[in-house]
């Protein structure tokens, strides 16, 4: 009963904030990435496109690409598995927007806003803990490819930073869909919105094919996507074991998305507050 | 004029406007620390849009209001720290357990991990759900969750709750188990501002009542001044032949000279009796006009003729008959 008879301290003798220190909004940050950690233990069906894709998308386009581009399996599979694990992993991040969406139309949102928290906790939260998804899919994606008979030659080390620039570049993109879960209306416009940008993006790209036999037009398109940056940044780390430009230039370019869209996203979410 | 630890809320003028609907539309309210105060009113009359201004979840159109003397639009992180909100739909997590629930509403109310189970325990067992505690929510009744959510909303013991509907769809027995968590909230020192679309309930709970509709206070004051408010008591009549009705209606304005509030189905008059005595001239005159009753009665008011009288519900079907059975006590209470 301690809880409700004890006295409360009445409002006008308590000392009070009207700002946010740095070190709470990580610690709230944190604690609403638990919340999503525990939404993920609790429904873990929510984690079958991290899980099948990897697996359906990496055999499907070995065996459907391979003869044709590369001339046989083998020599596709350095080629295509930092393509598709780029693209696996990219697409993962959309369906984060897409469930921001859906939470935030629960009542349990009211709630957050109304705690004195930082006003950038409950998305940076979600997003925090959904690069436990991204995690999934790039160990399936590498480990599907080794099965497949993929040899990086960068070695273990150099894989994982691989795999760890694409989770970073992941979490940097999915400000943008955050973004547009925030501002849209429904869960299925999300997804509407969110594919039109991320197609383009992902095949009009070095993903799964050498860009020197596309179009001029194209090729200029193709090199100027970050996408493109990115695979090569893993395709160095992973085949060659080396830390070339793209890698810094995929690490700027999510630098830069996180920046733009990060505080975008917050205030459109506090406008519909 | 008061100091700000006097009123844990001041309003004036609020107004929020969705599309070209005025939801709330210039809304005045002041709660005395240490109250229960009641904003009552029909559905859609605007009473969680307030809520949810003054719990800086809504940024207001117009007008101006603070919590203990903290600004909402201004200071809103400050006013944050003040209250505690429960919603009129359970704002908690459905996917975690109690336990789970509480725990992370401790944590982002800056407890540490011990202290936060600690709390939840503390709290699941004061609100009777530990049995429960370890359960999702999706199995939880309503009753349960509505407890869960004042729960988690009494983490920070804030000197200020709002409690919209809270007990909107609950069986009787745990509506009066809810009145009885918020009586003993009340007796620590929280002050309480609750909606409600149950008379009985801000007649129970509340020290002071707006009447809301269509976004503006159409009264306030104490249950007891808003039912002295529309007479004494009611004379209720019935009449014979219900063609009679509008004579009947005539010669009421004429010898009490007050206004009548007919029943939806129009069979009964009601009307308010400042002055007994006149009852007599009143009979008189409806024998000189052969106007036969079958039942006449006099009836103390209660809050739901109050509510009926302010709000002109339920005679909105004889509106065109009667069209100032609703607006002048309206005129007479607007305070």
């Amino acid at each position: 009963m301690s809880t409700i008879t004890s006295t409360i301290q009445s409002g006008a003798s308590r000392e009070l904030r009207n700002h946010v220190s740095v070190g709470q909004t990580v610690r709230n940050s944190f604690s609403m990435a638990y919340r999503g950690l525990l939404k993920v233990r609790r429904t873990p069906e929510q984690l079958i496109d991290v899980t099948l894709q990897p697996i359906i998308f990496t055999v499907m386009f070995t065996f459907i690409f391979g003869g044709a581009i590369a001339g046989n399996v083998a020599s596709y599979l350095p080629l295509l598995i930092p393509g598709i694990l780029v693209q696996t992993v990219i697409t993962t991040s959309v369906v984060t927007g897409v469930q921001l969406r859906e939470d935030m139309d629960k009542g349990v949102f009211d709630r957050f806003k109304s705690l004195p928290i930082a006003r950038i906790a409950p998305l940076a939260g979600a997003l925090l803990a959904d690069t436990v998804r991204y995690t999934i899919a790039t160990t399936i994606t590498f480990v599907v490819g080794f099965i497949l008979g993929y040899r990086p030659e960068g070695g273990i080390g150099f894989v994982v930073l691989a795999g760890l620039l694409v989770i970073v570049c992941a979490w940097a993109l999915s400000w943008i869909f955050a973004f547009f879960g925030v501002i849209a209306r429904s869960a299925s416009s999300v997804q509407g919105i969110s594919f039109l940008v991320l197609f383009p993006l992902t095949f009009l790209s070095n993903a799964f094919v050498p860009s020197d036999t596309m179009p001029d037009w194209l090729q200029w398109f193709v090199n100027i996507n970050p996408v493109s940056h990115l695979v090569s940044a893993v395709r160095d780390l992973a085949n060659l074991g080396t830390v070339g430009s793209d890698f810094w230039l995929a690490l700027l370019g999510a630098a830069v998305v996180v920046m733009i869209f990060a505080p975008l996203t917050v205030r459109a979410y506090m406008r519909k507050a | 004029m008061a100091t700000s630890s006097d009123w844990a809320v001041e309003a004036t003028g609020l107004v929020k406007i969705f599309g070209d609907n005025r939801a709330v539309d210039g809304v005045d309210l002041r709660v005395r620390t240490g109250s229960v105060y009641g904003v009552l009113g029909p559905n859609g009359a605007g009473k969680t849009t307030v809520i949810r201004m003054l719990a800086t979840l809504l940024r207001p159109d117009a007008g101006h209001a603070t919590v203990f003397g903290h600004d909402v639009q201004h200071e809103a992180q400050i006013v944050r720290q003040l209250i505690g909100v429960t919603g009129q739909y359970a704002s908690v997590d459905e996917t975690l357990s109690a336990t789970e629930n509480l725990v992370l509403f401790s944590r982002l109310n800056g407890l540490g991990r011990a202290e936060s189970r600690a709390k939840a325990n503390e709290l699941l067992e004061e609100f009777g759900l530990t049995a429960a505690a370890k359960r999702p929510l999706k199995n939880f009744s309503g009753g349960m969750r509505r407890r869960l959510d004042l729960a988690a909303s009494l983490i920070s013991q804030p000197p200020l709750i709002f409690l919209d509907e809270p007990t909107t769809g609950l069986d009787p027995r745990t509506r009066s188990q809810m009145w009885d968590t918020i009586r003993r909230l009340v007796s620590t020192g929280s002050t309480v501002l609750l909606t409600t679309q149950y008379l009985d309930e801000a007649d129970q709970l509340a020290d002071r009542i707006a009447v809301i509709d269509t976004g503006r206070v159409v009264a306030e004051g104490t249950a007891d001044e808003l039912k002295s408010s529309v007479g004494k008591s009611s004379l209720q009549l019935r009449l014979v032949n219900p063609a009679d009705r509008d004579d009947a209606v005539r010669a009421i304005r004429s010898v009490l000279g007050v206004d009548v509030t007919l029943s939806p189905e129009a069979a009964r008059i009601t009307a308010p009796m400042q002055d007994p005595d006149r009852i007599t001239d009143l009979l008189v005159a409806l024998r000189e006009q052969n106007i036969s009753l079958t039942e006449l009665a006099v009836q103390k008011p209660t809050l739901d003729e109050v509510f009926l009288t302010l709000t002109g519900h339920g005679v909105e079907t004889d509106a065109a008959t009667q069209p100032d059975a609703s607006e002048t006590p309206k005129g007479r209470v607007n305070a």
